[in-house]
């Protein structure tokens, strides 16, 4: 039912009411799924004053957690963004039999639930998996350390560095680099001086949303990590285990550390995406 | 480059547990985190008196099953303490634990126990105070699904244990009476913690069933609510079994100071620490001291009553078996 349209109006107008009560709604959607969560986390944290928020970071194996998760990152990103390079370069520069079928491998981590990539690796690595009694007779720790965490990160993010990369590398064709070639420049110069440049934005955009991955990874470690506090429990998982054990404050002062990472992250990401 | 990292990562990796003193991991129950944040320390100072070296103390916890299976996969754990025989008895059967580990430490090896208890509201308005004050038709009880929580199939066998016991061994008798009390469960959370945020927090029920350790804890985390401790008169004993895993122990050459740790749970000092975190014990003096926290009741067993968890789990809780019969009929 739209009012009366004005005399002499000659395009119906949109009617301000739903317009307006959409709008409503979204607002009201958005703040009750995102702003106020995102708010409450603080105020839980800071809820017993700065104090106690310290304390609670500053507790050891928070603060582990929290060295852990960053060295995770540092070992997975790097790799990822080799990776991601190289197999973009791979696919979009060069016609080979199987081309299809690694760009789709390369992405399955995105469409499987992290949980089955650590059970993966739980039944090759483990004790009882095919590679475990080999491992353990050559006293080589892989699950339950450091190796199967940052393992089960990379195959959980390897696809987010090519994925940014790649489709700027097919738009872009490869004219710029032929003409390199041509003038006399060696394969590395290529790579340094045409390549990367115009791929940077992309890469970086990917290595961020990379980080944020890592970073907040949980269900793919869990399986993996064997939750040893202070020694391979993440930051995702220490916060689970404070909530689990009823010590409130602590968690969601844990969770507003992840928290100002991952927002950290976006304002990069959103700061790149104005300079791509 | 990748393969370097790799190595890095694995050197990193293996460099953590080559320090020159003892170590052990200690693998554990979900909830227990605080019980050995308080005993742990408490070791470490004798075993430096009594052997002049150091040892660090390594805690994983998670429910546990998972725990055991993480350990079938190669979870390095030293020594276990779990809640639940079974979860042993899954390692023992792999080999990692020694066949006759129940009889390795007293009280088939479990130094402490529990028992499914309730919490109730501040000044009881209900009135409850056994069993049979959960099947009113005005109460709402809280525990969580029996289905998937270990703490609530105790809660089950324990409520049907009091039924059999005041029903003469009828079982008829006893299933209609599990059957009302799933009647009067407005949800079943998938497990403990959950249930209890249902019970402290969404401010649902009158009653909450978990283990007597967990609602002294959950009466004091929530201290402003007044929530009141009520003991049944009869409950199932609720064991929290411990082991050393021989094999991994060996590999790390900590079988001493494995034993010793477990050993200590025993003595007089593990025991009183495991009291003021509202666990049961057996130590005479110790009992004495704590009496007034741990009211007197019949404590049942599950041996005793369904033939052992093995018959449990056959008669109880296999697929369409009874406990699924009451709680679909519900």
């Amino acid at each position: 039912m739209r009012p009366a349209a004005a005399p002499g109006a000659l395009a119906p107008r949109p009617d301000q009411r739903v317009a307006k009560a959409l709008i409503a709604a979204a607002v009201l959607l958005t703040i009750a799924v995102l702003v106020v969560p995102l708010a409450y986390i603080f105020h839980r944290a800071f809820a017993q004053g700065f104090q106690v928020f310290a304390a609670n970071i500053l507790e050891p194996n928070t603060l582990h957690a929290i060295a852990l998760t960053a060295l995770v990152a540092l070992l997975t990103v790097p790799v990822n963004i080799a990776f991601g390079i190289a197999a973009a370069w791979a696919i979009a520069r060069f016609r080979f039999r199987g081309r299809k079928a690694l760009l789709t491998l390369i992405e399955i981590p995105f469409s499987i639930s992290p949980i089955i990539a650590g059970i993966c690796y739980l039944l090759l690595y483990g004790r009882q998996g095919l590679l475990g009694s080999w491992l353990l007779a050559h006293d080589i720790q892989i699950l339950f350390a450091l190796p199967g965490i940052v393992m089960v990160t990379m195959f959980v993010t390897s696809p987010f560095v090519l994925r940014e990369v790649l489709p700027l590398m097919q738009a872009q064709g490869s004219e710029q680099e032929q003409a390199a070639v041509t003038l006399g420049a060696s394969g590395w110069q290529v790579f340094r001086r045409v390549t990367l440049p115009n791929i940077r934005w992309a890469l970086l955009y990917g290595a961020v949303l990379c980080t944020a991955r890592a970073v907040g990874e949980f269900g793919g470690v869990s399986v993996v990590s064997g939750s040893i506090r202070g020694q391979t429990n993440t930051l995702p998982l220490q916060i689970e285990l404070l909530f689990n054990d009823l010590n409130i404050a602590g968690a969601f002062a844990a969770a507003s550390t992840l928290t100002v990472i991952a927002l950290v992250v976006m304002v990069l990401k959103t700061a790149m995406e104005a300079r791509r | 480059m990748k393969t370097r990292l790799l190595a890095a990562a694995l050197t990193l990796g293996l460099a953590a547990p080559a320090s020159a003193q003892d170590a052990i991991l200690n693998v554990s129950y979900d909830i227990a985190r605080e019980l050995f944040a308080a005993i742990n320390p408490v070791f470490a100072e004798k075993w430096k008196a009594e052997t002049g070296r150091d040892v660090s103390i390594d805690q994983s916890h998670g429910g546990s099953s998972r725990q055991a299976r993480a350990i079938l996969e190669g979870l390095p754990a030293d020594v276990v303490t779990f809640n639940q025989t079974t979860d042993i008895q899954v390692l023992a059967d792999a080999g990692l634990v020694d066949e006759n580990w129940r009889e390795a430490f007293p009280n088939d090896a479990s130094p402490y126990y529990s028992l499914p208890s309730f919490l109730v509201r501040e000044g009881n308005p209900k009135g409850i105070e056994d069993w049979d004050d959960l099947v009113a038709e005005d109460v709402q009880v809280i525990f969580p699904n029996p289905k998937t929580s270990g703490n609530a199939r105790y809660t089950y066998l324990a409520a049907y244990a009091y039924a059999l016991e005041v029903n003469d061994g009828d079982h008829e008798a006893a299933q209609d009476f599990v059957g009302r009390l799933f009647a009067n469960v407005p949800v079943f959370d998938t497990g403990g913690r959950a249930a209890t945020a249902t019970f402290a927090e969404r401010n649902l029920g009158d009653v909450l069933i978990t283990f007597e350790a967990e609602t002294a804890q959950i009466a004091r985390q929530y201290a402003d609510q007044g929530f009141e401790q009520v003991t049944p008169s009869l409950s199932l004993l609720a064991e929290f079994p411990v082991a050393v895993v021989s094999e991994n122990a060996a590999r790390n050459g900590s079988e001493e100071v494995s034993k010793a740790y477990l050993d200590f749970l025993y003595s007089p000092e593990g025991q009183r620490l495991l009291a003021e975190n509202d666990y049961r014990v057996h130590d005479e003096t110790v009992k004495a001291e704590f009496a007034d926290r741990f009211p007197e009741l019949k404590l049942v067993t599950a041996e005793d009553v369904f033939g052992g968890w093995e018959q449990i789990g056959e008669e109880h809780l296999a697929e369409g078996a009874i406990l699924d019969r009451l709680f679909v009929n519900q």
